[in-house]
C-alpha cells in the first residue's frame, strides 16, 4: 500500500473524535466505560492524541500490550514528533475502534511483530501534524511567521526566547484544520526515540496494581469454568448436575454444545463445582491418537511429494550435477503458549450492546465473535482491552469470547470465564510440530549450487484464514526457507499439509519458529562437509554488505567468533531475516559428562531499523534468549488416547534462572523504517546452540528439544 | 467464619476453612495482585508471606493461617528495596509472575543478605517467568541486597 495515501485517509478518520471517554482504571492503562460525546479536551488531532489545557499528553493505544513495552514504544514515537514533554506524557488503552485498526491488515490486532512496522509512518505523521498546529498556534498569537518559532519539550518558543505552552496553546490549537503532510524529523533530530525511557506500566506492575483480565470484577458478575472436551472430538455422554449444584456457591450449571459450563459465585466454587460434575465422556474422534502414531504420521507424510511452494532454478537437476550432496531431517514438536495468565473473558451482555473485557490479542475477532452470537452489529460490541499475562500469539483466539457470551445471555448478568491451567494445556491451539527433509549440492569450490526442502506440517492458515492457503501451500508453514538470507541459485521448497485433530494456531515468530532450527542447522553443516569456517560460509553466500551480512559481521566480532576460547567450550552462530528486521545469535556451549549441555554465554545482535527504544529491544533480545533455550532443552507437548496428555507446569517445565546464561545484546544503528522485535528474537537461538553443541562434541542434534542421549553414545 | 490477617488488617471471611488461600485473597478479599497460574504449587505466582516465610497460597488452606501475619505486595511499602530494584531494572514484562517472585525475594533475602549469583540461582529456580525476564531478576535481586545493606536493614 501507497504509504502516503495511508498517512493521509487515516488523518482524515482518525482526526475524527472518537466518542469514548477516559475513565481510568487503577493502572490508568484502559478505558473502563465507553461514554458518549466528547470529555472536554480541547485538542484532539488524532483519535490517537489529546493534549490537555494542563500540560497533560495523553495517547491513546489500540495495540495491545502483552509485556513487550509496546505502549511506551508507541507513546514515544509520537511524543517524539510531536516535542512533547515526556514527563506529561500518558497512555490509555482505548476501547475497540475502527481508527485503532492495522493500517495493512485492516483488523484491530496485535501480532506479527507489527505494532510499528505498520504504523511507521502513520504515528509519526500523528504527532507531527500536531506539533504543526501547536506551532501555528503561537506564531497567530505572537503574529509572526510559524517558521520563526520552535518546538521544544512541551513548549514553543518565540525567536526572542519567551514561549506558550502545548496546554496554554492547547484550545487555539484545536481550531486548527489538521495538516495533511506535516514534515517530519530526520533520524539525527529524535529526542525521545533512541532513548531509554522507562516504561510507562512497570511502576503499577510491580505495586501489584495492574488489574489484568483474570482479576477483572465488576457488580453481579459471576464466574465460570467449563468442562471441555478431554479428547478431540469427545462429547459428555452423561454428567450430574445435581452433584455440581450441590457445591456451596454453584449458580448454574449449562451445557453447551460439547462442553459443560458451571457458574458460580467464587472460582473455587465453580472449580469444586466442575469436578463434581462427574462427566462421562464419549471416545472422541481419534482416540488412538498419542505421541508415537504422531510421529509415525509425520514420518509417513514426509514421504509424500507434497505441494510446490516455491521454486527457482532447477534443484533437481543441479542436485545431479553437484560435487557433492548432503541429505538431512529435522523435527520440531508441538509447543504450548504456557502465557502465564490463563485465557478468560469477561461478557456483560445487554439489549443495546454487549460489554467484554479481556486481554484480548485480536480485538475485531472479539467484536465480530460476539456480534455473531448476540445479533448485535460489531460497533455495538465495546471490547476493553485489559493488560495481558503473557500471550505469545494465543489471545487472538476466540472460544473464551463464545463460552462469556453465551453463558451471560443464557444467566442474563455478566460472567467471567477463566480457564483453569489444565483447560489452558489441553485446549491451546499449538505451535505447530514440523518436520523437514533437506537435500543439498555442493560444487567443488565448496558453495551451495542446489537445496531441496521438504517440510511436513499442520497448516494455521487453513483456520484463521483459510483464504490465505492457495493449492495446498501455508505459507506460513515455510516461512523462513525461501526467504532464508543466502542467494542460492537453485531452490525448491515442498510443502506436506498434516492434517490432525490436534488444533494449531501462531506462536511466537510463527512458522520461522520452526523452519529456521532446519535452515540454520543445515548450512552448518554445509559448511563442514565444504571444510569452511561457518561464519564465513554464510558470508560468501550473503548478498554483500546486505541486513543480515552486516548482523552476521558484527556477531562474529562482538562474539569474538575465533578467538581463543576456554576449554571445553565451543561456540556455534544462526542468524535469521525476518518481520523486517535481522537477528543473530551466538552460542558458546560445553557439554559435560552426562550429556548436559551448559549454555555460558548467548551473544545477540538485532538490526530491527529505528532502534525506538533500546531498552525494550534488549528486553526482547534477553527474552528470546530465555525462550529459545527454554524450547531446546524442555519444551514438547505430549499426546495420548486422543487427547493432551499434558496437564500442567510439572509435565511443560520451562527455563528456570539458574539455565540462564550470561546475554549480551549488540543493536546495530540503521536508521530505517522500524522493525519487528518481539518474534524475530525467537528463531535463531535454538539453531545458535546446536551448532555450537556440534562444534564440541562433533554430534549434531537434530531434533527438538534436545535429546541427551545422543551426546552420551557422542 | 475465619479471620486472617493480611498487611496488617483483619479480615472476616465466610468461606469453608479448607479452601485455598489463594481463592479467599483473590476472590472474597478482592486482593488481585496474588496471581493464579498453576494451581499445584510448581509456578510461584501466587505466593504470599506468611510470617515473613514465602509460602504458595494455592496450597495452603486459608483456616490453616489464621492467626498468621499474612503478607501481598501491597504490605510492602512502596520504596521498599525489592521494589526500588525491580522498577529501575525495569524487570518486569507482562509483569504477571512478579509480584510472586519479589515476595520470595523478600524472604530469601531476609535469610541471605548478600547473596552470590549461583545462591541467587539455586533460591529462585522454582519460580516461572514465561516472559524470560530473568536476566532482569538477578540484577534486581543483587541491586536490593545492596540497598538493604545500605538501609542497614
Ligand atoms: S498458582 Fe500457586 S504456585 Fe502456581
Ligand atoms: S514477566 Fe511475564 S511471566 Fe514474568
Amino acid at each position: 500500500m501507497n504509504d502516503d495515501m495511508t498517512r493521509r485517509s487515516f488523518l482524515k478518520t482518525g482526526s475524527l473524535v472518537l466518542a469514548a471517554t477516559a475513565i481510568a482504571g487503577p493502572s490508568g492503562l484502559f478505558n473502563a466505560s465507553p461514554v458518549e460525546g466528547a470529555s472536554g479536551i480541547p485538542f484532539k488531532p488524532h483519535a490517537f492524541l489529546e493534549i490537555g489545557t494542563y500540560e497533560t499528553v495523553t495517547v491513546w493505544v489500540g495495540q495491545t500490550d502483552l509485556g513487550q513495552g509496546t505502549h511506551t514504544g508507541l507513546c514515544m514515537v509520537i511524543a517524539d514528533e510531536l516535542d512533547a514533554a515526556w514527563e506529561t506524557v500518558q497512555v490509555k488503552m482505548a476501547l475497540a475502534a475502527e481508527p485503532f485498526k492495522d493500517p495493512l491488515w485492516h483488523a484491530q490486532l496485535t501480532g506479527g511483530s507489527s505494532s510499528f512496522r505498520n504504523r511507521w509512518d502513520l504515528l509519526r505523521t500523528v504527532g507531527a501534524a500536531a506539533r504543526q498546529m501547536l506551532v501555528e498556534a503561537a506564531a497567530e498569537q505572537w503574529g509572526i511567521p510559524g517558521t520563526d518559532c520552535v518546538a521544544r519539550e512541551g513548549k514553543v518558543f518565540h525567536p526572542d526566547g519567551s514561549s506558550l505552552t502545548y496546554g496554554q496553546l492547547a484550545e487555539a490549537a484545536g481550531k486548527r484544520p489538521v495538516p495533511e503532510n506535516p514534515s517530519l524529523k530526520k533520524p539525527k533530530d529524535y529526542q525521545i526515540m533512541g532513548t531509554d525511557r522507562k516504561r510507562l506500566d512497570i511502576p503499577d506492575k510491580v505495586m501489584g496494581k495492574t488489574v489484568y483480565g483474570i482479576d477483572f470484577a465488576m457488580p453481579g458478575m459471576c464466574i465460570a469454568v467449563v468442562a471441555r472436551p478431554p479428547r478431540y472430538g469427545a462429547r459428555p455422554a452423561s454428567h450430574d448436575a445435581k452433584a455440581a449444584m450441590a457445591v456451596t456457591g454453584v449458580v448454574q450449571v449449562v451445557p453447551l454444545e460439547d462442553r459443560i459450563a458451571v457458574c458460580a459465585e467464587t472460582t473455587y466454587a465453580a472449580i469444586q463445582g466442575r469436578n463434581a460434575l462427574d462427566i462421562k465422556w464419549s471416545d472422541g474422534s481419534s482416540p488412538d491418537l498419542n505421541d508415537e502414531t504422531i510421529a509415525a504420521f509425520f514420518k509417513k507424510q514426509l514421504d509424500q511429494p507434497g505441494a510446490v511452494a516455491e521454486e527457482s532454478g532447477d534443484a533437481e537437476k543441479a542436485l545431479t550435477e553437484a560435487a557433492r550432496t548432503l541429505e538431512q531431517s529435522y523435527t520440531l514438536p508441538y509447543l504450548s503458549h504456557a502465557q502465564v495468565e490463563p485465557i478468560n473473558c469477561t461478557a456483560h451482555v445487554e439489549k443495546e450492546r454487549c460489554r467484554i473485557w479481556m486481554p484480548t490479542q485480536g480485538q475485531t475477532a472479539t467484536q465480530e465473535t460476539a456480534s455473531r452470537l448476540t445479533g448485535l452489529s460489531p460497533e455495538k460490541v465495546e471490547v476493553m482491552t485489559l493488560p495481558a499475562g503473557g500471550g505469545f500469539g494465543l489471545r487472538g483466539e476466540q472460544d473464551a469470547v463464545e463460552d462469556a457470551v453465551l453463558l451471560a445471555k443464557t444467566l442474563d448478568r455478566p460472567v467471567k470465564v477463566i480457564w483453569t491451567r489444565e483447560d489452558d494445556f489441553a485446549n491451546d491451539r499449538f505451535r505447530p510440530a514440523s518436520h523437514s527433509r533437506i537435500r543439498a549440492g555442493l560444487d567443488k569450490d565448496g558453495r551451495v549450487i542446489a537445496w531441496s526442502h521438504k517440510v511436513a506440517a499442520p497448516s494455521v492458515m487453513s483456520r484463521v484464514m483459510p483464504q490465505a492457503v492457495q493449492n495446498g501451500i501455508d505459507p506460513d508453514a515455510v516461512a523462513g526457507i525461501g526467504d532464508m538470507p543466502y542467494s542460492l541459485p537453485n531452490l525448491q521448497v515442498n510443502y506436506v499439509m498434516i492434517d490432525l485433530p490436534v488444533p494449531v494456531g501462531w506462536w511466537r515468530s510463527v512458522g520461522y519458529s520452526c523452519n529456521v532450527f532446519a535452515v540454520e542447522s543445515f548450512i552448518d553443516e554445509l559448511a563442514h562437509a565444504a571444510g569452511k569456517d561457518p561464519v564465513s560460509f554464510r558470508l560468501e553466500h550473503m548478498e554483500k554488505d546486505s541486513r543480515p551480512y552486516t548482523v552476521l559481521t558484527r556477531l562474529a566480532e562482538k562474539g569474538r567468533w575465533g578467538s581463543p576460547i576456554a576449554s571445553g567450550r565451543a561456540r556455534g552462530v544462526a542468524v535469521v531475516s525476518c518481520f523486517e528486521s535481522v537477528v543473530a545469535h551466538m552460542a558458546e556451549v560445553s557439554v559435560g559428562e552426562k550429556g548436559r549441555i551448559t549454555v555460558h554465554r548467548m551473544v545477540c545482535v538485532v538490526d530491527c531499523g529505528t532502534a525506538i527504544y533500546p531498552d525494550a529491544i534488549r528486553a526482547q533480545a534477553e527474552a528470546g534468549v530465555v525462550m529459545g533455550l527454554s524450547t531446546a532443552f524442555h519444551e514438547r507437548v505430549r499426546f495420548a488416547n486422543g487427547g493432551v496428555k499434558t496437564t500442567n507446569y510439572d509435565g511443560y517445565p520451562v527455563l528456570t534462572i539458574s539455565e540462564v546464561p550470561e546475554i549480551e545484546v549488540h543493536i546495530v544503528e540503521n536508521p530505517i523504517k522500524a522493525g519487528g522485535i518481539g518474534e524475530p528474537v525467537f528463531p535463531s537461538v535454538t539453531p545458535a546452540v546446536a551448532n555450537a553443541v556440534f562444534q564440541a562434541t562433533g554430534v549434531r542434534l537434530r531434533d527438538l528439544p534436545f535429546q541427551k542421549d545422543l551426546l552420551l553414545k557422542g | 467464619m475465619l479471620t486472617l490477617t493480611v498487611n496488617g488488617m483483619k479480615k472476616e471471611v465466610d468461606v469453608d476453612p479448607g479452601t485455598p488461600l489463594l481463592w479467599v485473597l483473590r476472590d472474597n478479599l478482592g486482593i488481585t495482585s496474588v496471581k493464579y497460574t498453576c494451581g499445584i504449587a510448581e509456578c510461584g505466582m501466587c505466593t504470599v508471606l506468611i510470617g515473613g516465610e514465602a509460602r504458595r497460597s494455592c496450597a495452603i488452606a486459608a483456616g490453616d493461617v489464621q492467626g498468621s501475619a499474612i503478607t501481598t505486595i501491597e504490605g510492602l511499602a512502596d520504596d521498599h528495596p525489592v521494589k526500588v530494584a525491580w522498577i529501575e531494572q525495569q524487570v518486569p514484562q507482562c509483569g504477571y509472575c512478579q509480584p510472586g517472585i519479589m515476595l520470595q525475594t523478600v524472604d530469601f533475602l531476609s535469610r541471605v543478605p548478600s547473596p552470590s549469583e549461583a545462591q541467587i540461582g539455586e533460591a529462585m529456580d522454582n519460580v516461572i517467568c514465561r516472559c524470560g525476564s530473568h536476566p532482569r531478576m538477578k540484577k534486581a535481586i543483587a541491586q536490593a541486597a545492596v540497598l538493604t545493606a545500605s538501609q542497614g536493614g
